[in-house]
């Protein structure tokens, strides 16, 4: 066993795009946790008088020339007299320094003790200059912040979700697998019948039952069921694979003849014995549900404000008009795009060393 | 053959129904009705919202709906009645019908016609600069949200000075008759949905042949064609003409999977195609709509499988032979 890990994480370190994918999901996990740190603002707080503001210029050198560390300059929003279109001005002799540990809004760290030191920011009153790494929304909340508290959503919506899909497809795949027969070809004809409605409309239909007077942290299980619910089948079926293969093998009939019972022997034997190759197919389906949560959520049947993830935050960004004006919006898009890529590439790297054969593929 | 295709077919009958019961229970799990939205108002009396629910059958039991709308679909081919549009769903979803396929078909063709080649020239030379391209471009496909790649080319055609971005034509060409000129305009915006809906499966289709080929360069029966002293362009075409096989299952349930993959793109570009019309039809709870647009997909899908499957034992003796 020894062996075979080293081999293992020998191979998976290999692969480059597999460990940069690790880094870079290990940094956006520390981000979600420390996420109310991180965040310069509240992610609720609207901001009158930021209501649009394009991302903060940070600037270096003062109008003299002279090096004054970063800093923003305060704003004053006014409006064309002509189109009436909201226009901000910076005042470029005031000098609002941006620094490390500045006292803020209030917020409980790690849901356990209220502070207000936040990682960055401006001691500047939210009502003059905010900084905005990624500009305001239609609210003049602070969209970085939302970003980073929305990651909580989009980036543990996957993980729940497969760890849900993978639990329900293990146990119904084993079963499938083990008694085989009548049992096996009823369960098989299920999982076909499933899989003759494509993913997305299946998604958006399930996704109307969650009721829309429930409130956000039902919403969220509520997607994650749905998300699952979808997902387990194909689980289910290299798992009966799997299984089909392992339930001859010695030591399982010699299980059998000692009289050890069929559940005894799914849970002690079989599962673990294929547990490598549920991690594979449980990292390779976590894209897919992060990709899932946000369309559901950008066509605004998943997750609900006041929570927020990704995908709903993309929403905004979704008229012509606000993209041609408020380009800004459109960045919760990379982040998707960055969690989904690098989940992708450690999935492979973890296939190439789990599985070299691919089974999971050809089964 | 014969036995095995008619068998097939018979299987699809009770999949069928059953694909019609589980389209019936996930509606009738959804909160809420067609008539619910008129409850908050005002000026809508309750005698007017029984009426309605009187008129649209929706007073009656689950049961009772569910033979009501299996009888009208096995005796007159009548697939409900759209709340909404007050028409038959059958018409509504067979005008939608036309774009939708012919933009699911053109991108397929497109998909293939660039997968297959990719996928056997990062085969034949794994590891080289075209390889590593090609699969991080492919990685990129897969993860790009589609509607985000929808809305990055929306705001790139903005910036660089293109009034209509979205739909399928210029105003000034919707309800004109077919010109020359009209014909330029679609291509100017078709372009756009056929790349979203393009990229994303262009990717997958490349890693699957690629896998394929690998396997199949891999194999003993390649060496041996090289053992006799063929040359690698008769050992190639070898490999190729067996590495397609399995994508045969892959071809069967590509129409309904770029069916799919399309309804979010057209929501975002403003396509008329059925997927925008689904999204409404769930939001307004116009359960027939629904239902008959579930059923048609799932139709689709049975018989592009059936397709695939008759295909595969035509095209590989081993498969007909068990």
């Amino acid at each position: 066993m020894e062996g075979t890990r080293k081999r293992v994480t020998e191979s998976f370190f290999k692969h480059k795009l597999g460990v940069f994918g690790l880094v870079v999901l290990a940094i956006l996990y520390l981000i979600i946790i420390f996420a109310d740190f991180i965040a310069p603002y509240n992610y609720t707080t609207t901001h009158r008088n930021f209501v649009y503001a394009a991302p903060s210029k940070i600037r270096f050198r003062d109008l003299e020339g002279k090096w004054r560390g970063p800093y923003i300059c305060e704003m004053t929003k006014a409006r064309d007299p002509i189109t009436y279109e909201v226009i901000f001005t910076e005042d470029l002799n005031t000098v609002v320094p941006v620094k490390f540990f500045v006292r803020g809004e209030e917020y409980k760290f790690l849901g356990i003790w209220t502070t207000n030191l936040h990682l960055f920011g401006v001691e500047e009153s939210p009502d003059k200059a905010m900084l905005l790494l990624f500009g305001a929304d239609r609210f003049g909340r602070d969209l970085f912040s939302r970003i980073v508290v929305g990651g909580r959503v989009s980036m543990t919506v996957g993980l729940l979700g497969t760890f849900l899909s993978v639990f329900i497809g293990a146990i119904i795949g084993s079963l499938s697998g083990y008694y085989g027969g009548r049992i096996d070809i009823l369960i098989q004809r299920f999982i076909e019948l499933l899989r003759s409605f494509p993913r997305i409309p299946l998604w958006l239909a399930l996704a109307v039952i969650v009721p829309p007077n429930w409130p956000s942290t039902w919403v969220y299980f509520g997607i994650v069921t749905v998300l699952s619910l979808i997902g387990w089948m194909g689980v289910a079926r290299v798992m009966r694979g799997l299984v089909l293969s392992l339930k001859e093998k010695e030591f399982v009939l010699a299980a059998k003849v000692m009289g050890v019972s069929d559940m005894k022997i799914i849970r002690k034997h079989l599962i673990p014995n294929t547990l490598s190759y549920l991690i594979v197919v449980s990292t390779l389906s976590i894209p897919g549900m992060i990709l899932g949560e946000s369309s559901i959520s950008f066509l605004g049947l998943g997750i609900k404000e006041p929570m927020t993830s990704w995908g709903l935050l993309l929403k905004q960004a979704q008229s012509l008009s606000e993209l041609e004006s408020h380009p800004w919006l459109m960045i919760p898009g990379i982040f998707i795009m960055i969690a989904v890529l690098s989940f992708n590439f450690v999935g492979d790297a973890l296939r190439d060393a789990v599985d070299p054969y691919r089974t999971v593929e050809k089964l | 053959m014969w036995a095995f295709i008619i068998r097939r077919i018979l299987i699809m009958i009770p999949m069928m129904i059953l694909a019609s019961i589980i389209c019936f229970v996930i509606i009738e799990l959804q909160p809420g009705d067609f008539v619910s939205q008129y409850l908050d108002n005002p000026r809508i009396s309750p005698e007017q919202i029984r009426l309605l629910r009187e008129q649209l059958a929706l007073d009656k039991p689950a049961i009772t709906r569910y033979f009501m709308w299996v009888k009208g679909i096995v005796t007159k081919g009548d697939f409900g009645y759209s709340f909404a549009y007050q028409r038959p769903v059958g018409d509504l979803i067979w005008e939608r019908m036309g774009w939708t396929v012919i933009i699911a078909l053109v991108t397929i063709a497109l998909q293939w016609v660039l997968a297959v080649p990719m996928g056997i020239y990062s085969a034949l030379h794994p590891y080289s600069p075209g390889d590593y391209v090609m699969t991080f471009t492919g990685f990129l496909g897969i993860s790009i949200p589609d509607f985000f790649f929808a809305l990055i080319l929306m705001f790139f055609m903005l910036k660089m000075g293109s009034t209509s971005v979205g739909g399928l034509f210029s105003t000034q060409f919707i309800g004109a008759p077919w010109t020359w000129a009209k014909f330029l305009d679609l291509l100017k915006h078709l372009w756009m949905p056929l790349v979203v809906v393009g990229v994303s499966g262009l990717a997958g289709l490349m890693r699957v042949m690629r896998g394929n080929m690998l396997d199949i360069i891999g194999s003993p029966f390649i060496t041996s064609l090289r053992a006799y002293g063929l040359d690698e362009k008769t050992v190639r075409r070898h490999a190729i003409k067996n590495a397609l096989n399995p994508m045969v299952s892959i071809a069967g349930s590509e129409l309904p999977n770029v069916f799919s993959g399309t309804i979010i793109t057209a929501i975002v570009l403003n396509l008329p195609t059925m997927g925008p019309f689904f999204y409404n039809a769930l939001l307004n709870h116009d359960q027939y709509l629904v239902m008959a647009f579930l059923m048609f997909i799932a139709l689709i899908t049975q018989i592009g499988n059936l397709l695939a499957d008759i295909a595969l034992a035509l095209l590989d003796p081993r498969i007909r032979m068990s």
